[in-house]
């Protein structure tokens, strides 16, 4: 595949991965010199990759078994599926379960656990769920089957926000009426504003979402460097990408610098796209707060469906109780989302929670940070 | 869940509806290529596209793509020449 190849070459990743262990005792040295004590040179530098597509390259590519010892990473909460709470799992399970409805979702959300099952398991029990691979699909199934309400289940970051919003305007224009959104999108930045301010997490530096910002471009990272004196590298997720991100990390700790560098140049303008964010303004409106599994309730953090377009609001629309449930006891989903312990260091991660039955979001999607140290094998501090 | 493929736009099936014909690894699909910024009323045709969940997201820059590699060709160039270097200066003592 062109543009994807060229970015796994091994010959390129054998290169950067000695220009990274060059760097590194560098950049380690300025850093923990910067921090004022001695002692903490010996400290690790921690890069959160906030995505978990980079996760999923992360390990699908062993690249943490081509960083030098004193570099390591730590996954960030940029995994939607990974985010959403129990309570709007229940309450899409809720709205599958009536007779009128099918509900639509990516394959991903089927597994998700909430507090009574999954949406898989609904399916099973008699309703009518289904599998699209593109919001388009949803409304195309609404228009074959005008007798049933179909409610799209939208999930996803900024890269995925606008495909809803284009897809609620083309329902809009055509009249389907029988067609409508559940809205759980959400937005990147007040989560890394919520883990900054964290007292539990010690970060040298971010890899960037890059798909994120081929739509919001760079601008949603410069609080980043400018108020936290954190680098930041827009990352693609090839592996060649994430491993040049890290040079690029490195290289500016070891120089001193700080700022927003985009790696992921031939596909994410710096601008972004202004086509995709202009269509998210149409039709959707900023929640006052939104509640993140692991991470509570952040305020402005998540994306409704406006006023304008609140036709096809399936929480309007179907009188969606908004359900709250406590995460289970024994999930540490939250503590993984933010980097305070490693997946195998869950009391359940490979026992009680496999991706076969997760019990928190981590191990459910192929992006969450527990599966991805599933599947590949990262089971222990000697694995990992 | 973010996941995006690179694929190239073959040929526009509905203008009005803004659906394209794409070619993604020897596959073809119809993806919506509403979300793409317009450069000068240009044919979409031959164009590499990122896709993601059913939608162009963006243009690919293919000369961005050749600058990215173009460097860390060089980075592994430059390297290549130190080590030629380094083994020709001792020469003298070479394994006899």
């Amino acid at each position: 595949m062109r543009f994807a190849h060229e970015f796994r070459d091994p010959r390129l990743g054998r290169t950067l991965a000695r220009e990274i262990a060059a760097l590194a005792a560098r950049a380690r040295s300025r850093t923990s010199s910067g921090a004022g004590s001695g002692e903490s040179s010996e400290r690790a530098l921690k890069v959160m990759e906030i995505c978990g597509g980079h996760t999923h390259t992360i390990y699908r590519y062993a690249i943490d078994e081509l960083l030098p010892e004193g570099v390591e990473f730590v996954h960030g909460p940029g995994c939607p599926v990974c985010v959403l709470p129990m309570g709007r799992v229940d309450d899409a399970i809720e709205l599958a379960r009536r007779p009128e409805v099918t509900l639509a979702c990516f394959g991903d959300m089927m597994r998700v656990p909430g507090s009574e099952g999954s949406l898989l398991e609904a399916k099973a029990g008699g309703a009518d769920v289904r599998m699209v691979y593109s919001p388009l699909d949803a409304l195309k199934l609404a228009k074959s089957k005008p007798e049933r309400e179909v409610v799209f289940l939208a999930i996803g970051f900024e890269t995925t926000a606008p495909s809803t919003a284009l897809t609620l305007r083309k329902a809009r224009a055509e009249g389907v009426r029988n067609f409508s959104c559940m809205c759980n999108h959400v937005t990147i930045e007040p989560p890394l504003r919520a883990l900054l301010d964290s007292p539990e997490l010690e970060l040298d530096g971010f890899v960037g979402p890059g798909h994120v910002s081929t739509v919001v471009g760079l601008q949603p990272f410069r609080f980043i460097p400018e108020e936290y004196g954190k680098p930041v590298v827009v990352s693609g997720f090839e592996p060649v990408d994430v491993l040049q991100s890290i040079e690029m990390l490195l290289r500016q700790l070891a120089e001193g610098r700080c700022e927003v560098e985009n790696q992921y140049r031939r596909v994410a303008a710096s601008e972004g796209n202004w086509v995709a964010v202009a269509a998210m303004e149409e039709v959707f409106t900023l929640r006052e707060r939104f509640e993140w599994r692991g991470l509570g309730t952040i305020e402005a953090s998540g994306l409704a469906i406006n006023e304008e377009y609140g036709e096809l609001d399936a929480e309007r629309r179907f009188g969606v109780r908004g359900a709250r449930v406590e995460d289970p006891q024994a999930c540490q989903c939250g503590e993984v989302l933010k980097g305070v312990i490693k997946p195998w260091e869950c009391r359940v991660f490979g026992t009680a929670c496999t991706p076969e039955r997760p019990i928190g979001t981590c191990m459910v999607s192929p992006e969450g940070a527990c599966a991805a140290y599933y599947n590949y094998g990262r089971h222990t501090r000697v694995g990992a | 869940m973010c996941l995006a493929i690179p694929g190239q736009i073959v040929e526009m099936v509905d203008e009005e509806d803004q659906l394209a014909r794409v070619e993604v690894a020897g596959v073809r699909r119809t993806v919506n290529v509403g979300l793409l910024e317009k450069e000068g009323g240009g044919s979409l045709e031959g164009e590499w596209v990122l896709i993601h969940v059913g939608f162009a997201l963006s243009r690919i820059d293919e000369e961005e793509a050749l600058a990215t590699l173009g460097l860390l060709e060089r980075m592994g160039a430059e390297y290549e020449q130190e080590l030629r270097e380094l083994a020709q200066e001792p020469a003298g003592e070479a394994a006899g």
